[in-house]
């Protein structure tokens, strides 16, 4: 048991894959003696020596696109994209690529990458270095895409998603990798990497979150409890496939349900969860389910991110409307 | 063209030497550098090889007309080019093509009635790339150039390149064309490739059209010279001469085994053809360009070679067009007894662990299904 930042288990569940198995290697900007620009490969590129840490050159494309090649020689390339909306030059290796070669090899040829992704806002940060793509690599068919949002689930994710045999996104909520530390039991069970789960049980309403927007969905309950309401919340943790199973279960008894993320509400993922929700539980529903989300506006300037992004006010207000209906 | 400060804006170099073996007239030439002896075994082999590959290209561009395959992307003209590339191959190098390469394909035993199953659309490509060291189709320009180069550090990581081992020592070639040269990922390939000294064959053919534009809309400067820019040597080839594409191809495979890192080879041809069946190429090309170029096949060059120096008689000419036959007619009767591909398909291929989504979605498909069936 270890007290670990989100960054330092995500670094150390690097290292278990890595020593598990000598195919992993990483590949991306800056991976190797900088340890990344957020020091989650730190000193990895010492211990495991540069043929299996490589730092590439600066073109996205290039570096999705030779990890297919690594990949189909049978290594499992992890893959680092700096910033999320850097993550566009590689866009169409990830989606005609990637993510079609075992279907159109007829399950002949496996692409066993993991493509990490620090995502979301909250960091003051200039453009492109704040956004959620997830929608977007959620609606390509024959990728994985699973969000991280605390150190104890990470270290495990993060090596399941490595010994997965399918190629899996990995999303990191960049504006925690070293906000708050907690316990990392590195010989507990994982839990199954393609399931959602309960974080924190309720009975009056269910937030649905994933990533970034866990730990805010978090803050709104013990607030909402302060005021006498239940909130329910559940940690998706995989977008693809998404699993419902828990946010079905929960709408059942609570009948309401609001679902929060970073990324523009217009198509994004709460848009899926609302339609599956309404098909598949329309009788339980007391209310239609919300979404607040981030607007459909281009990541605004830093000085003005507190107003785009998801926060307690914006959450519970949500939570009160559905009790409007 | 020259700026006073900046210098000349095109490298004012001579128009580029091309690597010939056998001239368009079927003289055996020789070259200081790339200079090889051929038994007549092999070089009736290469007539063998370009003969069946012509033919096989006809004989599925006539299925394409006879509406049995959707679509077919041809190579006529392009056979030396191929047969060169693909014949000067050590069995454990490893191929990643266009979807033009059926000779390269025919040279790694793939069989011609699979490449007709991708373009009937059947599948997307069902040989096994690991049984032929033959990587499926890409269509996306340039696409596979990358994964050429990652797959060749893949090959570096396993230590399979310059140890001296002429049954271990592997490279790599990534096929593109002229048009794929203006591609991002075709340059990134070239960055990452020098960059880490990687054994792979960039293997273009030039053929001077992309769909309807020419070569000068892709570049101005002769497209091997590009390597330069990137720190590694360039050759171009007379892609039309099989001998010559053979022996340059041969010698650049062994440099890169050796470890010494990739390079560029223009193979400069001509596409006799359209871009695929659906493809006009007389609405953008004049047709002297195109006889001026049936003046140079590869084939007609070598069995002029052949015949002169009495190393092919009627009876192997004979012999070679009754084998041509024997594929154009099995290739018909096979195309047409190829099955459709299960729906299951759909959903049991997308993944290597399915997921519990598509199980629900091949579920509810097939409950719709069987519905009709019980009207029925």
């Amino acid at each position: 048991m270890a007290t670990m930042t989100l960054a330092k288990a995500l670094n150390a569940g690097l290292r278990k894959a890595m020593e598990d198995d000598d195919k992993v290697v990483i590949m991306g900007e800056d991976v190797g003696a900088l340890g990344g620009v957020f020091r989650i490969t730190d000193g990895l590129q010492k211990d495991f020596g540069d043929a299996r840490v490589i730092d590439t050159p600066l073109a996205e494309s290039g570096i999705v696109g030779t990890a297919v090649g690594l990949a189909m020689r049978g290594y499992r390339p992890v893959v680092e994209i700096q910033f999320d909306g850097f993550v566009y030059p590689a866009y169409d290796q990830i989606v005609c690529q990637v993510a079609k070669i075992h279907y159109r090899s007829r399950g002949k040829v496996r692409i066993p990458m993991v493509i990490r992704i620090p995502f979301g806002g909250g960091i003051g940060a200039v453009e492109h270095h704040s956004e959620s793509p997830e929608a977007q690599f959620v609606h390509t068919p024959g990728l994985k895409v699973v969000a991280c949002s605390h150190p104890a689930d990470a270290y495990a994710m993060i090596q399941q998603a490595v010994h997965a045999d399918d190629p899996v996104v990995f999303l990191e909520p960049k504006r925690l990798y070293h906000s708050t530390k907690a316990e990392v039991d590195e010989s507990a069970p994982a839990a199954p990497l393609w399931q959602s789960r309960v974080v924190r049980p309720g009975s009056d309403a269910t937030l649905v979150a994933y990533g970034p927007t866990v730990s805010t969905c978090l803050d709104a309950a013990t607030v909402a409890a302060e005021e006498g309401r239940s909130l329910e919340v559940i940690d998706l943790r995989t977008l693809s496939p998404l699993d419902l199973v828990p946010v079905i279960e929960s709408v059942r008894r609570t009948g309401r349900l609001v679902v929060v993320h970073e990324a523009h509400v217009t198509l994004g993922v709460g848009a899926e969860i609302a339609a599956r929700v309404t098909e598949t539980c329309f009788h339980s529903l007391e209310a239609p389910v919300l979404r607040v989300g981030g607007f459909d506006t281009p990541y605004p300037p830093a000085r003005i991110e507190e107003a785009f992004l998801p926060d307690l006010d914006r959450i519970l207000d949500a939570v009160d409307r559905t009790f409007g209906f | 063209m020259t700026d006073p400060v900046f210098g000349p804006a095109l490298e004012q170099a001579p128009e580029p030497e091309l690597v010939q073996l056998l001239t368009p007239e079927g003289e055996r030439v020789h070259h200081p550098g790339f200079d090889l002896d051929f038994t007549a075994d092999e070089l009736r082999g290469f007539y063998r090889d370009m003969t069946l590959v012509r033919r096989l290209d006809v004989e599925a561009t006539a299925l394409q007309r006879h509406g049995e395959l959707g679509l077919w992307a041809q190579l006529l003209g392009q056979e030396a080019a191929q047969i060169g590339a693909g014949r000067a191959l050590a069995p454990q190098d490893y191929v990643f093509p266009t979807y033009r390469e059926h000779g390269v394909a025919w040279c790694r035993g793939v069989d011609p009635v699979r490449l007709l199953a991708l373009f009937r659309g059947v599948d997307q490509g069902d040989w096994d790339p690991a049984e032929h060291n033959f990587g499926l189709y890409t269509i996306v320009i340039g696409a596979q150039t990358l994964h050429a180069t990652g797959y060749a550090m893949g090959v570096q990581r396993d230590g399979l390149v310059g140890t001296g081992d002429p049954d271990r020592d592997t490279a790599v070639v990534a096929h593109f064309g002229d048009g794929a040269s203006s591609q991002g990922d075709v340059n990134e390939a070239f960055v990452f490739a020098a960059s880490f000294n990687a054994p792979v064959v960039f293997f273009c053919q030039n053929n001077q059209w992309a769909i309807s534009e020419p070569f000068e809309r892709q570049s101005r400067i002769p497209l091997y010279r590009r390597s330069q820019g990137f720190g590694f040597p360039g050759v171009r080839v007379d892609g039309n001469d099989v001998l010559a594409t053979y022996a340059v191809t041969k010698a650049a495979l062994q440099r890169a085994r050796d470890g010494q890192g990739p390079i560029l080879i223009e193979a400069y041809t001509y596409r006799m053809g359209a871009h695929t069946t659906t493809d006009d190429p007389t609405r953008y090309r004049l047709s002297d360009d195109v006889e001026h170029w049936k003046l140079k096949d590869p084939i007609a060059r070598l069995e002029v070679y052949l015949r002169r120096n009495g190393m092919a008689d009627d009876a192997f000419l004979a012999e070679v067009a009754a084998e041509a036959d024997a594929l154009g007619e099995r290739m018909r009767r096979e195309c047409h007894a190829l099955p459709d591909p299960s729906t299951h398909d759909l959903w049991d291929l997308v993944h290597a662990e399915k997921t519990p989504e598509l199980a629900a979605q091949q579920a509810e498909y097939d409950a719709h299904a069987a519905s009709f069936e019980e009207v029925h």
